[in-house]
């Protein structure tokens, strides 16, 4: 163990609760700033179970970080940095970090409304989670329909989304509905390496496996009517929600920068707690350039979301016998919860640019912020937490408290709690297969083997999760979704 | 001697492996990798493969093979049983590996390994021989 980390490993001893729902880890040592945690005493507790603290405080001690290294309620023990982490760094002495964004670059969660009423539709889900399951390329390494020639797969890393619509694959009323406009700029395809492009041309529009998921939902309560009602949610709507993320291409791309950057730190000076932590300057050249290829990453990631909408779109025309139109399915919003984001917040020294490391975290920007669609503008940002399968889901608000204290972030999910070789060992896929179509949750799962390790079991309390954000203030309740049927890799 | 066992955490899943040389860690990490993704029994080493990789140091030199490996897997939808180190040095490694393309009907893949990680990385060399800690992003 090294010296820093078993400073953290005392810090840790000191824990305080500073607010209701936020606890300390005091600056010492090596830590530039204070570690804080939004959580009640049980999430706490667990983290420091699993050294995810140590994990927090050993982001404190990277250079440039602004007010503190944060973790949401969701916290667990990540590699590096801890899941649920939100850090920021300032532009003239900060760091830029892949393994702070995460392999899967621009992981995120998109919500599909539509006008149907869930209880009308109840013997038509099982035919929709078969067609979903058809026409969408899932499962560990599976292969997309959609195959990308190199310029157009520049194209897709450069134009985003915006250029997927140009193709034909949605409508241009999604692009407002997607953080960024659906194109995060300054992407460099001359950065993303023939290994990553090789990984990434057979994946694009592709689900992937893991806790990636598919699911035909029914809104089951409403918490606020108002933003609901601006968002285009209903009690008792039939949703579908795609939770994917940037396959191959996004992996290749951090490998590739964790690797170069622990070289990189060492001639910055940057001790590091942990290699996991490799890091540059935002300034420099190699913190430049993961920035254009990481934002190649989450324009890829956005696509393919963007490309299983295009599929769930033409999968409900065939079942429900309509067009996507008339269904109303249009694309409340698509959140990315693993990424790095230049963006303007009110610090103690002033406002300023900082560098927001999400790390399994999601933006939760409130009402009357530019970066949020003109149509949510006075309601706040659409938050989407995706639960466990046998739960619920969420969809929330962004607040101005998440802004004033968490750099505009709230939670991302569940957070596992059981491994997945002690989920596989205490529960068998098919049993539980047989349990959530017993809740009359259809099920399409490549394996039921994977189907275990993602239990409801094997995570949080989603609803733990979301009070506790709700109670800080980090995000509010707008609506809980329950699935109706899932479709897994 | 086991070859490996599997280190379990929270979210994720590492490996234990060990060897009578470093070749031999390096060969079997590979292995117990390979093992989160498919059964080895339902994988035939029709193909082999040659595979480089390198790092400034040894811990990196084993994480940055076992991405190689990855990489390979994901790219030709391979998968992969046998691994054979030819040359190992103090940065650059060189080696053959051998499996077989994915046959869905044959082959129930497992987990999507996302890449080998440095975190708690460990390759330690005692009287017992040699053993290899990795923990991977699944």
């Amino acid at each position: 163990m090294s010296d820093v980390r078993k400073q953290g490993a005392r810090q840790i001893a000191h824990l305080r609760e500073i607010s209701p729902w936020c606890w300390e880890i005091p600056q010492t040592g090596e830590m530039r700033v204070p570690g804080r945690v939004f959580s009640d005493s049980e999430f706490v507790t667990r983290a420091g179970q699993e050294n995810a603290l140590e994990q927090v405080a050993n982001v404190a001690c990277l250079p440039g970080i602004e007010m503190a290294s944060m973790a949401m309620p969701d916290i667990h023990w990540g590699y590096g940095f801890a899941i649920g982490g939100v850090a920021a760094f300032r532009l003239k002495d900060g760091i830029i970090s892949p393994g702070g964004v995460g392999y899967d670059i621009a992981c995120g969660v998109r919500l599909i409304r539509s006008n149907l009423v869930a209880s009308e539709m109840e013997k038509a889900v099982p035919g929709l989670v078969h067609e979903l399951s058809r026409s969408v390329p899932a499962g560990v390494g599976r292969h997309g329909d959609v195959r990308l020639g190199h310029r157009e797969l520049d194209s897709l890393m450069t134009k985003g989304v915006p250029w997927l619509i140009s193709q034909g694959y949605g409508w241009p009323d999604d692009i407002e509905a997607i953080e960024d406009g659906g194109v995060l700029d300054g992407a460099n395809p001359e950065l993303i390496s023939p290994r990553a492009r090789e990984r990434g041309f057979a994946q694009s529009g592709t689900l992937g496996a893991g806790n990636h998921f598919l699911e035909v939902q029914r809104v089951e309560q409403i918490f606020d009517e108002a933003a609901a009602w601006a968002f285009g949610i209903f009690s008792g709507q039939l949703c579908i929600m795609v939770h994917s993320g940037s396959r191959g291409l996004g992996h290749q791309v951090c490998t590739e920068y964790v690797k170069t950057m622990g070289s990189a730190a060492a001639r910055a000076g940057i001790n590091l707690p942990d290699r996991q932590l490799a890091c540059a300057p935002i300034n420099s050249p190699e913190g430049r350039d993961y920035y254009a290829a990481m934002a190649c990453a989450v324009n890829f990631a956005r696509g393919n979301r963007q490309v299983m909408t295009h599929l769930v779109r033409q999968s409900c025309e065939h079942i429900f016998k309509s067009s996507a139109e008339k269904l109303g399915l249009d694309l409340v919003y698509d959140v990315s919860h693993n990424v790095a984001k230049f963006e303007e917040h009110e610090t103690p020294g002033g406002r300023k640019i900082l560098c927001i490391h999400r790390k399994g975290a999601t933006r939760s920007f409130p009402a009357g912020h530019a970066g949020i669609p003109e149509k949510y503008r006075a309601v706040g940002q659409p938050v989407i937490v995706p639960g466990d399968m046998g739960t619920a889901s969420y969809l929330l608000k962004g607040t101005s408290t998440a802004m004033a204290q968490s750099f505009g972030s709230t939670c991302h999910g569940a957070g596992r709690v059981m491994g997945r070789r002690a989920a596989k060992r205490a529960i068998q896929g098919h049993e539980l297969k047989a349990r959530l179509e017993a809740q009359g949750i259809t099920i399409s799962a490549g394996r039921t083997s994977t189907l275990a390790e993602e239990a409801p079991e094997a995570y949080k309390d989603i609803d733990k999760v979301v009070e506790v954000c709700h109670q800080a203030g980090l995000s509010k309740k707008v609506a809980r979704l329950r699935p109706m049927g899932v479709v897994k890799g | 001697m086991r070859p490996f066992e599997l280190m379990e955490h929270t979210a994720d899943i590492g490996v234990r492996a060990f060897g009578s040389s470093e070749k031999e860690v390096f060969q079997n990490a590979a292995a117990g990798m390979f093992s989160l993704i498919v059964d080895p029994g339902l994988v035939r080493d029709v193909e082999g493969f040659s595979v480089k990789a390198e790092a400034e140091d040894h811990e990196g030199l084993l994480v940055a093979w076992l991405n190689e490996l990855l990489y390979l897997q994901d790219s030709r939808d391979l998968l992969l049983k046998r691994f054979e180190i030819g040359r190992l040095g103090e940065t650059t490694l060189e080696a053959m590996v051998f499996g077989e393309p994915v046959d869905p009907g044959r082959h129930k893949l497992m987990s999507d390994i996302k890449a080998a990680t440095y975190h708690m990385l460990k390759l330690e060399h005692s009287s017992g021989g040699w053993t290899a800690e990795v923990i991977f992003d699944v």
